[in-house]
């Protein structure tokens, strides 16, 4: 019999953590896909956060790091500077990069590190039970924003791409959505060719990841696509916010 | 090698260099800015990284990294940069990872100021992190023994698969001194087969760094190994230096800067026809503390000396377990004791001057 499909082999054999309709699942099999369709699974190394992805190294079939909150590309700087001829990628959500990891990432990024960061954001603190975000959208309840998110009180969303893209070091900077089959299809291409751009010798690549959180946000799974559609897509536009190698916003 | 006249914090640099250190990264800050800067000018002639790091937290983050892909790598900082590096000596240790950080103590609390204290020797002794874990600390006493201690580190690091803190204050980064650099490590590495260096699926289980353990009873386990390994060490490792203490009915104890001055008040008082020796632990964890318990049946009392408020006398209070009285002088915030003041504490102890 003909086998049509079968699972990456960069992904480990084990179920996933993740809660029904997280859409992280889909995410890590796009990176696993993409390292192995470039052909490096022997020479890449992996660095999870601390967050929803927390376990990503039970299932990433690379040898892995587990990073401390935030550093995750602090470690991946580490590890690249000592095997530069490793693929180094960081997983990391919204918490972990754009609130307590915000100096290492900008520096990261700054100094061009060749590595891949995959910024997965869902506007919340997932694995901690629902608290408010650097990403969340204004008026957002959270259970540490019970009445919104009051951008009087506690700021604006941190548009990450946006922010990163205005540094000199940065190489390939792209917002996906994986809330429909089109954009997964385009969110796998651009991930591949923020690997693509490693393997060059090339940095800093950062693909950020737009996803859903239905146990947190309090919806269905097919409803908190539709929420993503509705609110994020507004506020976080996809599209590439820097491409050295070819055209950007 | 020959001997020259060196910076300790510069012969720290050369000295980890000799011992096979490929990658330094750091941040600045005063006492210790010789080493990464020596660091920066080296590392690049020899296929290394030098790396400043955005602060002391990425740092320590990036040594995590290296170390966990095998290469021997290290930082440094002062004081407060150290608190910063707490939590990432904290992970290094609870995933088993060999690193070396040099300290080069300041006053604090706080800022502080810039000139020499040990008065870091709790953060250093006691966890400084969260979690149960040790690191082997190393406290030089002179440019020499900076040199070769930072050389030694590195071994320890490796062999134990635990953090090891060069520990100095201001005084032994600052001054220069002749030295004898240890001769550069030409034989490879003992190879670490749990580094991550890249899985082919064929020569070894995937390779994974990490500090989390869900479960609490594998979390335990875990901590007991750890605990084991701290056994062995403590059996194993400990340094420390007797001076005079053969027919000494007073004991100094003291390290760093502070026992080098302590023995100049040694000369004096017995001068003056009393006898007082000197234990000086080289390692502040594992503490010396069978070395304090063999002289508490004829030694009648011991000063303890530091530029702190007090913090290694806990530790000899704790050996001495009670048996003979123990007092303490200190100066600190970066001021310095003269050897004056601890005669005239001994002295008291004597009951005044024979």
């Amino acid at each position: 019999m003909a086998v049509v499909f079968s699972k990456s082999k960069v992904l480990t054999d084990v179920p996933l953590h993740y809660c029904p309709g997280c859409t992280h699942g889909i995410i890590h099999r796009l990176v696993a896909e993409a390292i192995e369709e470039l052909g490096v699974q022997e020479r890449t190394i992996g660095v999870a956060p601390v967050g929803c992805a927390v376990f990503a190294y039970n299932y990433f079939n690379v040898d892995m790091q587990e990073a401390s909150h935030g550093r995750a590309p602090a470690v991946a700087t580490g590890i690249k500077r000592a095997l530069p001829d490793s693929i180094v990628f960081t997983y990391q959500g919204d918490g972990d990069l754009a609130s307590i990891g915000t100096a290492e990432i900008v520096h990261a990024a700054t100094r061009g590190e060749k590595i891949t960061v995959i910024f997965v954001n869902n506007t919340i603190y997932g694995m901690t039970g629902g608290q408010m975000a650097p990403t969340s959208l204004p008026g957002q309840v959270t259970t540490t924003s019970p009445y919104g998110r009051d951008v009087n009180h506690c700021g604006y969303p941190i548009k990450v791409s946006e922010m990163l893209s205005t540094l000199d070091g940065a190489n390939y900077i792209e917002r996906v959505s994986v809330n429909n089959v089109k954009n997964v299809i385009a969110a796998k291409k651009a991930i591949k060719k923020a690997f693509q751009y490693q393997v060059d010798g090339k940095g800093f690549n950062m693909i950020e990841v737009l996803s859903t959180c239905p146990t947190n946000w309090g919806l269905t799974p097919v409803e908190a696509l539709g929420w993503l559609e509705d609110n994020m897509l507004p506020y976080y536009p996809l599209g590439v916010y820097k491409d050295k190698g070819g055209e950007s916003k | 090698m020959e001997k020259q006249l060196m910076k300790g914090n510069e012969a720290i640099a050369e000295s980890a260099i000799a011992a096979g250190c490929k990658l330094f990264f750091g941040y600045p800050i005063t006492p210790q800015n010789q080493i990464p800067e020596y660091m920066s000018k080296r590392l690049p002639k020899i296929g290394g990284c030098f790396l400043q790091a955005e602060s002391e937290v990425a740092a320590i983050n990036m040594v995590y990294g290296a170390s966990g892909a095998g290469a021997r790598c290290m930082t440094s900082s002062s004081s407060p940069g150290i608190s910063l590096k707490q939590e990432g000596i904290s992970y290094i240790a609870g995933a088993e990872l060999p690193a070396v950080i040099v300290n080069i103590v300041r006053g604090g609390p706080g800022l502080g100021g810039i000139q020499p204290a040990q008065s870091d020797y709790f953060q250093a002794t006691k966890g400084g992190g969260h979690g149960d874990y040790h690191l082997i600390v190393l406290a030089p006493g002179s440019v020499q023994e900076a040199a070769d201690l930072t050389y030694l580190a590195f071994d320890l690091a490796d062999q134990y698969r635990t953090p090891v803190m060069v520990m100095g204050d201001g005084m032994i980064g600052q001054m220069m001194e002749p030295v004898v650099l240890p001769q550069p490590k030409t034989e490879a590495a003992a190879p670490k087969t749990w580094a991550t260096t890249g899985y082919n699926g064929k020569d070894r289980e995937r390779n994974i760094v990490n500090s989390l353990y869900i479960e609490p009873s594998v979390l335990e386990q875990v901590n007991m190994r750890l605990q084991k390994r701290y056994q062995v060490i403590k059996e194993n490792e400990v340094r420390c230096e007797e001076y005079m203490m053969e027919d000494a009915e007073y004991m100094i104890a003291a390290y760093g800067t502070t026992a080098r001055i302590a023995k100049k008040a040694i000369s004096e008082l017995r001068k003056q026809g009393i006898k007082v020796g000197l234990v000086r632990p080289i390692t502040l964890w594992p503490f010396p503390e069978k070395i304090f318990q063999k002289y508490t049946d004829r030694v009648k009392a011991v000063l303890t000396v530091e530029m702190s408020c007090g913090q290694m006398v806990e530790d000899v209070r704790l050996a001495i377990n009670g048996k003979i009285p123990v007092t303490f002088f200190g100066r600190t915030g970066g001021m310095i004791p003269t050897w004056k003041e601890m005669a005239a504490e001994i002295q008291k102890l004597a009951g005044g001057v024979k």
